[in-house]
């Protein structure tokens, strides 16, 4: 096991800059979930650090050593990748063993190690199959014991769940979290699933366009996101934006919706900014801001309110159970305010 | 039953639809097979009708040092011919599956030996090897390495290693070409899991490269090994089988027994005696090297 430094990575496909400038640490043990929308350079940076892609500049370290020029083979690194890339003319034990068969490990400990793997992940029975009969979650399992056998200094993962089924993904997330509990071996997990990274991260890592927009513990990303695109993206469903203008006696929403002042704020009165609402951070109150329902979705647990206000599409989710007709006039009353500056997106309190 | 209730009918249908295709086959396939198969067991010459001899023109060959000693070359052309196109064919597949500059020239130009026609190339060949005009001989004395120009066709171990040459040169596209079809359906992240196992290059060619490759390498080396056995024009335009009959194949000797001496049945027996080799060939790889448990989907074995 051993920590991860990545300090002021770039990558370029020819003149094409894919990765700007990162700097991530990740402690011995750590798990850590990058995350961002597509092509941001997620899987591009996972490579580099498994050295399957050159890097353009910067350093990467796994605990003390510099691995920039050493090659894939020589870093210690399991990956399981997003096709799982199993061997396919390779029995499920023989894909498991391969690495240690490779090293030339002791017949004995190759069984043990083999065997040990698939007890953990439920695959004693399936050890002489061929990855073709086995199902989509029974071959993710398999990529991952082929990873654990190794006990490598760090686990690499590339959207592992994405071809599975919505049950089976939160199934293998949890197992996942588990093994890695018990493993407690630095792990790096690429998703762009916000939900797979607040659930199971020590340490998230917000990606967009190639830069890092925020590093820090999933609550602490939900609590204090650092910008509105940290905003948007982290929580779910997302964050309400709503165009504002500061004013002496709180922020003015249109013309006639004024809400309060948060506490710390910073932005000096007549400025515009962006007000963000997170949905579950909206009550139906008396003395909340006049909204006009367009659609209620009850889900069991709690109810989603989708409305309009001042013009603009908002979601609120509320515990109780409403049954507004759409066109409904409600009034929702804000618990906690984000402020944004709409330029640089940078928050402003 | 209506007209129209017959032609409706799946089955009825299915045959109609087939009789071109049975027809053509049975015309241009059967027949002649069947006709040279029958003329192998009579006394046939060119202009007379032949009796049933039974097995005498096999065995009369077999008691033949010429009809021997074409067996042998058949056996060592395809052999060894087969063996070197395999070696060099997939060397040139993987050498191609690498991003080179030029890709697509270079694949086109890899090509150009297969599409040129045989009699064709196989006359260049014979300027090649020619005992005054050859330019390897040329070259080679220019360069100080001989003195004497060699004479590449005279030799009997001179001529086979030559036709062998020209066979190879001629079959070493397809080899290449195909097998590179081939690499190209491996997926390139099996080769990146290999190397995070830890696998040198060379261990990733043999436990995942070669594996792959196994059920191409099977379909391609049964058809080399078929069209390099059959083989005519090629010894036809170089040697016409000669010096001394050591570069007579099966193919070239019945043809001469047959037509320019004459000797129909006998020539057929000679044609006849090679389907089992054929068959051989073909056993071999639909056996030997048909789709692997690890093809298959689905069952649980
Ligand atoms: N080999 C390559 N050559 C050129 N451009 C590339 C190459 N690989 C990736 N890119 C580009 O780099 C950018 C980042 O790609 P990357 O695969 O890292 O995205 P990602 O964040 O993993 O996205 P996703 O969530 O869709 O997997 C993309 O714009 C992509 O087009
Ligand atoms: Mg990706």
């Amino acid at each position: 096991m051993a920590s991860v430094t990545l300090s002021q990575v770039r990558k370029s496909f020819g003149s094409t800059p894919v990765v700007l400038g990162v700097d991530i640490e990740i402690a011995d043990g750590e798990f850590c979930v990058l995350v961002g929308p597509s092509g941001c350079g997620k899987s591009t940076l996972l490579r580099m650090i498994a050295g399957l892609e050159e890097i353009s500049g910067g350093d990467i370290r796994i605990g003390t050593r510099v691995v920039n020029n050493v090659p894939p083979k020589e870093r210690d690194i399991a990956m399981v990748f997003q096709n799982y890339a199993l061997y396919p003319h390779m029995t499920v034990y023989e894909n498991m063993a391969f690495s240690l068969r490779l090293a030339k490990a002791p017949k004995e400990e190759m069984e043990r190690r083999v065997d040990e793997a698939a007890r953990v992940l439920g695959l004693v029975e399936y050890l002489g199959r061929y990855p073709r009969q086995l199902s989509g979650g029974q071959r993710q399992r398999v990529a991952m014991g082929r990873a654990i056998v190794r006990k490598p200094q760090v686990f690499l993962f590339d959207e592992p769940l994405s071809n599975l089924d919505a049950k089976l993904r939160v199934q293998m997330r949890t197992e996942i979290k588990e093994l890695h509990q018990r493993l407690k071996t630095t792990s790096i997990y690429v998703t762009h699933d916000q939900i797979e990274a607040m659930t199971m991260a020590d340490k998230i890592v917000v990606m967009n366009a190639g830069v890092t927009e925020q590093i820090g513990s999933p609550l602490d990303l939900y609590d204090n996101p650092a910008n509105l695109f940290v905003a948007g993206f982290i929580g779910s469903p997302a964050m309400n934006f709503l165009p504002g203008k500061i004013t002496a006696a709180g922020i003015a929403i249109g013309a006639d919706i004024h809400l309060p002042m948060p506490a710390n704020n910073l932005a000096e009165p007549g400025r515009e900014v962006i007000v963000g609402v997170r949905p579950e951070h909206l009550a139906v109150a008396d003395d909340g801001v006049p909204a006009e329902v367009v659609v209620v979705e009850p889900t069991g647990a709690d109810t989603q309110i989708f409305c309009k206000m001042a013009g603009v599409e908002i979601t609120a989710v509320v515990r109780e159970r409403h049954d507004f007709k759409p066109g409904t006039a409600v009034r929702l009353r804000p618990e906690l305010t984000y402020i944004f500056e709409p330029a640089s997106g940078r928050r402003l309190a | 039953m209506s007209l129209s209730r017959f032609f409706n009918n799946r089955n009825t249908l299915g045959a109609v639809f087939m009789v071109p295709a049975g027809l053509i086959l049975l015309v241009f396939l059967t027949y002649p097979l069947g006709l040279g198969t029958w003329l192998g067991f009579t006394d046939a010459k060119i202009g007379r009708a032949g009796e049933w001899v039974g097995f005498e023109n096999f065995t009369f060959l077999f008691g033949d040092s010429v009809a021997r000693l074409s067996l042998f070359n058949t056996l060592f052309y395809t052999i060894v011919a087969s063996i070197i196109k395999f070696v060099f064919g997939l060397w040139l597949a993987l050498l191609l599956n690498k991003t080179l500059p030029f890709q697509a020239f270079v694949r086109a130009v890899v090509l150009l030996p297969f599409i040129v026609p045989t009699a064709l190339s196989a006359l260049a060949f014979w300027w090649l090897y020619d005992a005054q005009f050859s330019v390897l001989s040329w070259a080679l004395v220019k360069m100080g390495l001989i003195d004497n120009y060699i004479t590449f066709l005279g030799d009997p171990w001179l001529a086979r290693g030559s036709v062998v040459a020209a066979n190879i040169w001629r079959g070493v596209p397809f080899v290449a070409i195909t097998l590179l079809a081939g690499l190209q359906t491996i997926s390139p992240s099996l080769y990146e899991a290999a190397s995070l196992d830890g696998a040198t290059e060379w261990q990733k060619f043999w436990h995942v490269t070669l594996p792959m490759l196994t059920p191409i390498i099977a379909v391609v080396m049964t058809f080399s090994v078929l069209f390099t056995f059959t083989d005519f024009q090629l010894i036809y335009v170089l040697t016409r089988g000669g010096p001394l009959n050591a570069t007579h194949l099966m193919a070239t000797l019945s043809f001469q027994r047959a037509i320019l001496g004459g000797a129909l049945g006998e020539g057929a027996a000679l044609a006849t005696a090679m389907v089992p080799f054929l068959l051989a060939a073909i056993l071999f790889s639909y056996f030997g090297l048909q789709r692997r448990a690890w093809q298959q989907g689905g069952s649980d074995k």
